[in-house]
């Protein structure tokens, strides 16, 4: 293999696995060791300027970093990242003097925002501090978008939701609430410098199955549904409620409806439990809260008798998988069930929609309605449209949707300064020794065995009776800590510097996961074989030094590393060195 | 800040025939200078032991005084221990094996330890071949007490802050050749291809086996001008040849161009393959042994690999016919028959 190159900052980058994984690339270990010194406002802010909503995300947030997360595949569980941001949210103290400045000479730009969601936001975050004059148009009665409308209170407290809007609203946006945009045309002709589309996948799926016009009156669109509890148009439902859809939605859906008078209430899903899309802990805390879920149950009809709604029946399958692991839902041949309820909640899927964007006016899209968008800058057809978040690729998530915004607003701030709109600057980095003395690195190298710490949560008798109540309670600060203490620091990466090793073996030998192998050269392939322990995960790099005095090479597989220092401790020459690497996304105006 | 070995271990580790991984093998975490070959020899007993299944409570470990003899803490930490005086441990060796011939004895010393003050030690535990594995942790210099020069320097080598040593060595393997070892070998400290194979065959010898392991002190002895170094070490080291070890119980799967090997079938059924080996060498002749030896230091090569052995060798309990218990099992009935059983002795002694 041809030696790493370490220069490249996707290297190191990569080995830091929750960041890398982390769509906003957000430095987590570096706040996880903020908060385990207690530097929460610190913490806090490195989050704010990566991902925007900490205390929002810190409860809600999606969370591909902890799949990726390292200590889960060192032990069972990933660190708890997620519920680690909240407690540098819900600790913090006053950021107010930490906010960018907003200059009062403005910089003669004019952007406009569609839709108030957290990819318009994240996109004034970045572009106000700059000197732009923008507008914000939403429908609804304020900012937020779905994190408002459809993330139920009892996930994410209005305060929390607010406060981290109005930071952003608060640098003198120009909000015009209660507007919906018909016409992207109109819009056009206010000749803004630039329009960003942030009007996320509004429309919920319909089934449209046998009896549903009959029943209409029972039967409401998940999402729709949602939004009309957050703003207060809805405040009860029937007793017995039956939510189809296997995702997140379908979970918010069935927790609100236990808190809105639903005593029965289940949710049925076609595929097998196992293959549901919403998350593990999503579909753990609907059950805490008395749910079944019923799945391989595909909905035939709703039953509508002597004008009466009586209920859904479903046919029962077996999921078959054919040689390429492609599933099908196959009919047992069973008699169909018939669930009575009194209310159906439809929550199978978001879709786009684009009615009132002119379809001559240059914005190209395809087949299926989406707006064609480039992935990097996410400019559209028309030079000065832009779009992100969930309109711009359909539904996802918070993460990405603030993702988006960051990118989006560095193009916005190329265009409209007549530079590339394609050129992206390369992210910031910095590479620091973290050696203080003999046996003293600046990081808690220790690494204990402290299996993953639950998240307490409030009294089941409560929380069922109000919608508001916060179901999470959080951790409290000494549990914190412990949880803290179990990330690895996988960004104290482990430099090696070849024209120093006397190749005496110390780092093999005290290398606790055999991550060190001193070797002839070789293809990857063969490379990852030939190593004290083999390379199997074909996702994690191989470190390969220069060719050593012995005509050896040094290999590190990157995968099992404890980021101990202890190859950098026992080694005589500081051939080794654990140095901190920085990796900050580039963003606009920087 | 910590100075610990995390718990936590590759999850691939592999698992031997009893059930433990490579970190059941393991003792406390080194104190020694970072770098020290000594560290690097107490990785490769861990694996050779890991690898032989060898199960750790029918394993002593027993040394000298000295950085190497300090190295015993540092691994195996669940079998016996025993730390004696400076250069004394074959003494010690000799009793506890006298007592018990059913442990494996693993004698762990260093240049200092046995070339100087336990010499006399040393001589009279090979001459006797004490069923023993002897690994000298070989710096050339007494690296605990800050370096100075050995009996295993070399004419002309110069430590860290030392003058050219103006003495002839002691070549520890000739010397035991010489007296009755009767498996003797040389290795260095950074190759544990060839030290791990090594360990493994002296441990399944049956008979007093010496391993003198080059093994840079990198405080006091890694200068340029110093023969025990990294770097001179393996700028000169000259293999006799290459070892393979196959333990009893496993299958022979390497395949060897014909007439290329020498087998050589130990004690317990374990077999020796040797390839590759130097013209005119022959590990089976002591003759054959000395001569490369010679031969080697007058080219200023370090000779390392499987030196002499001899298979058939009779071990100390052997030679002087001890019962086949181990005495320390004995009761004091059979110990102390009583005095008509003496009576019968002198009896038939008159
Ligand atoms: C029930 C549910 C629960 C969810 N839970 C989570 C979660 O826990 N974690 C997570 O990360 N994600 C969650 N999501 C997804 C997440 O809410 C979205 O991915 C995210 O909000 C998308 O952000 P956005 O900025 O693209 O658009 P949105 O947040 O959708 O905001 C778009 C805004 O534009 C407005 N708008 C649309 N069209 C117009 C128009 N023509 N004129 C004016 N205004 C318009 C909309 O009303 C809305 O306010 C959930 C989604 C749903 C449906
Ligand atoms: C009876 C006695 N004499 C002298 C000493 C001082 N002393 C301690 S270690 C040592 C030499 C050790 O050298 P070596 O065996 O080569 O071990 P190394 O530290 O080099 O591994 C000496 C002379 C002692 N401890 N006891
Ligand atoms: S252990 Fe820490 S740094 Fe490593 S992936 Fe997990 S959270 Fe990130
Ligand atoms: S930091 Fe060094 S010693 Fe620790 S696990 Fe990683 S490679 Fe091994
Ligand atoms: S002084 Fe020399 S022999 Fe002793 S521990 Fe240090 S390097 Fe090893
Ligand atoms: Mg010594």
């Amino acid at each position: 293999m041809k030696a790493t190159n370490i220069k490249d900052p996707e290297y190191f980058h990569k080995v830091v696995d929750c960041q890398y994984a982390c769509p906003a690339h957000t430095p987590v270990p570096e706040y996880i060791r903020l908060i385990a010194r207690g530097r929460y406002t610190d913490a806090y802010m490195v989050n704010w300027e990566s991902n925007v909503f900490p205390g929002i995300l810190g409860r809600t947030c999606d969370r591909p970093c902890e799949p990726a997360c390292r200590r889960g595949r060192v032990e069972d569980e990933p660190v708890a990242i997620c519920r680690l941001k909240r407690v540098a949210a819900d600790n913090k103290g006053s950021i107010e003097d930490r906010l960018p400045n907003i200059p009062v000479k403005k910089n003669g730009k004019r952007v406009a925002l569609i839709g108030g969601g957290p990819a318009s936001l994240t996109v004034a975050r970045d572009l106000m501090p700059l000197g732009y004059s923008i507008d914000l148009y939403d429908d609804q009665t304020a900012g937020g978008g779905m994190m408002k409308s459809q993330i139920p209170s009892f996930r994410l407290p209005e305060t929390v939701l607010n406060e981290e809007v109005n930071y952003i609203l608060d640098m003198g946006v120009v909000t015009h609430f209660n507007t919906t945009v018909n016409s992207l045309k109109e819009i056009l002709d206010k000749k803004y410098d630039a329009v960003f589309v942030g009007t996320g996948a509004p429309r919920g799926k319909d089934l449209g199955l046998a009896g549903q016009a009959d029943a209409a009156a029972h039967i409401h669109i998940g999402i729709d549904w949602l939004s009309s509890v957050a703003f207060e148009h809805s405040s009860s439902i029937g007793k017995r409620v039956v939510v189809l859809g296997g995702g997140n939605t379908a979970m918010d859906c069935c927790r609100t409806a236990r808190r809105l008078g639903g005593e029965d209430v289940k949710v049925v899903v076609r595929s097998p439990f196992s293959e549901m899309k919403a998350s593990p802990w999503e579909k753990e805390d609907a059950m805490h809260e008395d749910i079944p879920i019923v799945d391989n149950h595909v909905p035939l009809a709703f039953v509508v008798e002597n004008g009466k709604f009586i209920g859904v029946t479903f046919d029962r399958v077996d999921a078959v998988y054919d040689d390429d692991g492609r599933r099908r839902l196959v009919s047992t041949g069973k008699d169909p069930v018939l669930f009575e309820c009194d209310d159906v909640l439809m929550a199978i899927g978001q879709e786009n929609s684009f009615p009132w964007i002119e379809r001559d006016i240059g914005i190209k899209f395809d087949q299926w309605g989406m707006p064609k968008v480039d992935e990097t800058t996410f400019q559209s057809a028309i030079k000065n449209v832009f779009f992100g978040g969930d309109a711009a690729f359909g539904p996802k998530n918070v993460i990405t949707a603030v993702a988006h915004g960051h990118q989006a607003a560095v193009s916005i701030d190329h265009f409209c300064h007549g530079k590339s709109v394609a050129e992206r600057l390369a992210p910031g980095v910095t590479l620091i020794s973290q050696k203080m003395g003999i046996h003293e690195w600046s990081y808690d190298n220790a690494v204990p065995i402290d299996l993953r710490y639950v998240v307490p949560q409030a009294d089941k008798a409560l929380t069922l009776k109000d919608r508001k109540i916060e179901v999470e309670l959080g951790y409290d600060l000494k549990t914190a800590y412990a949880e803290a203490e179990r990330c690895l620091n996988c960004d104290v990466q482990t430099v090696f510097e070849e024209i120093r090793c006397i190749e005496c073996d110390a780092c093999i030998d005290i290398c606790p996961t055999d991550c060190i192998t001193f070797t002839a050269n070789a293809e990857e392939k063969q490379l990852r074989q030939n190593l004290t322990a083999s390379a199997t995960n074909l996702s994690q790099d191989l470190y390969v030094s220069q060719v050593l005095p012995t005509k050896r090479v040094m290999v590190k597989d990157e995968d099992m590393c404890l980021h101990c220092g202890l190859c950098a401790e026992r080694c005589p020459t500081t051939a080794w060195d654990m140095q901190q690497f920085l990796y900050a996304v580039t963003k606009a105006g920087q | 800040m910590s100075y610990k070995r995390p718990k936590f271990r590759h999850p691939d580790t592999e698992i031997n025939d009893l059930g433990y991984a490579r970190q059941d093998y393991e003792g406390a975490l080194s104190t020694l200078c970072a770098g020290c070959g000594h560290d690097s020899i107490s990785g490769a007993i861990v694996r050779a032991c890991h690898e032989l299944s060898i199960e750790p409570h029918r394993l002593a470990k027993l040394s000298g005084i000295g950085c190497s003899s300090k190295a015993p803490t540092y691994f195996l930490g669940n079998s016996h221990g025993f730390n004696s005086v400076h250069g004394r441990m074959p003494s010690v060796v000799t009793g506890a094996a006298m007592a018990n011939r059913d442990l494996i004895y693993l004698g762990v010393s260093g240049d200092g330890d046995t070339a100087s003050i336990g010499m006399g030690q040393f001589v009279h535990a090979a001459r006797r071949n004490l069923n023993m594995v002897y690994i000298v942790m070989n710096n050339g210099c007494y690296g605990l007490t800050k370096g100075q020069d050995s009996a295993t320097a070399d004419e002309g080598s110069r430590s860290k802050k030392g003058d050219p040593n103006p003495f002839e060595s002691i070549d520890l393997c000739a010397l035991s050749v010489q007296v009755g070892a009767t498996f003797v070998a040389r290795s260095f400290s950074g190759d544990k291809d060839q030290l791990v194979p090594l360990i493994k065959a002296a441990i399944s010898h049956h008979g007093f086996a010496l391993i003198d392991v080059v093994s840079p002190c990198v405080t006091f002895n890694n200068n340029p001008d110093s023969t025990k170094s990294y770097e001179f070490t393996r700028e000169h080291l000259k293999a006799t040849g290459t070892m393979d070890f196959v333990p009893m119980r496993e299958e022979i799967t390497a395949r060897y161009a014909p007439g290329s090997s020498h087998e050589v079938t130990l004690h317990d059924g374990s077999v020796i393959h040797l390839y590759k080996m130097a013209k005119g060498m022959d590990p089976l002749n002591r003759v054959s042994a000395l001569n490369a030896m010679e031969e080697s230091k007058q080219q200023d090569q370090i000779l390392t690999g499987l030196l002499y052995m001899d298979p058939d060798s009779k071990e100390l309990h052997e030679a002087i016919g001890t019962v086949s218990r181990p005495l320390n099992q004995l009761s004091e009935r059979e110990l102390c028959p009583g005095d008509s059983v003496l009576q019968n002795i002198n009896e038939s002694l008159r």
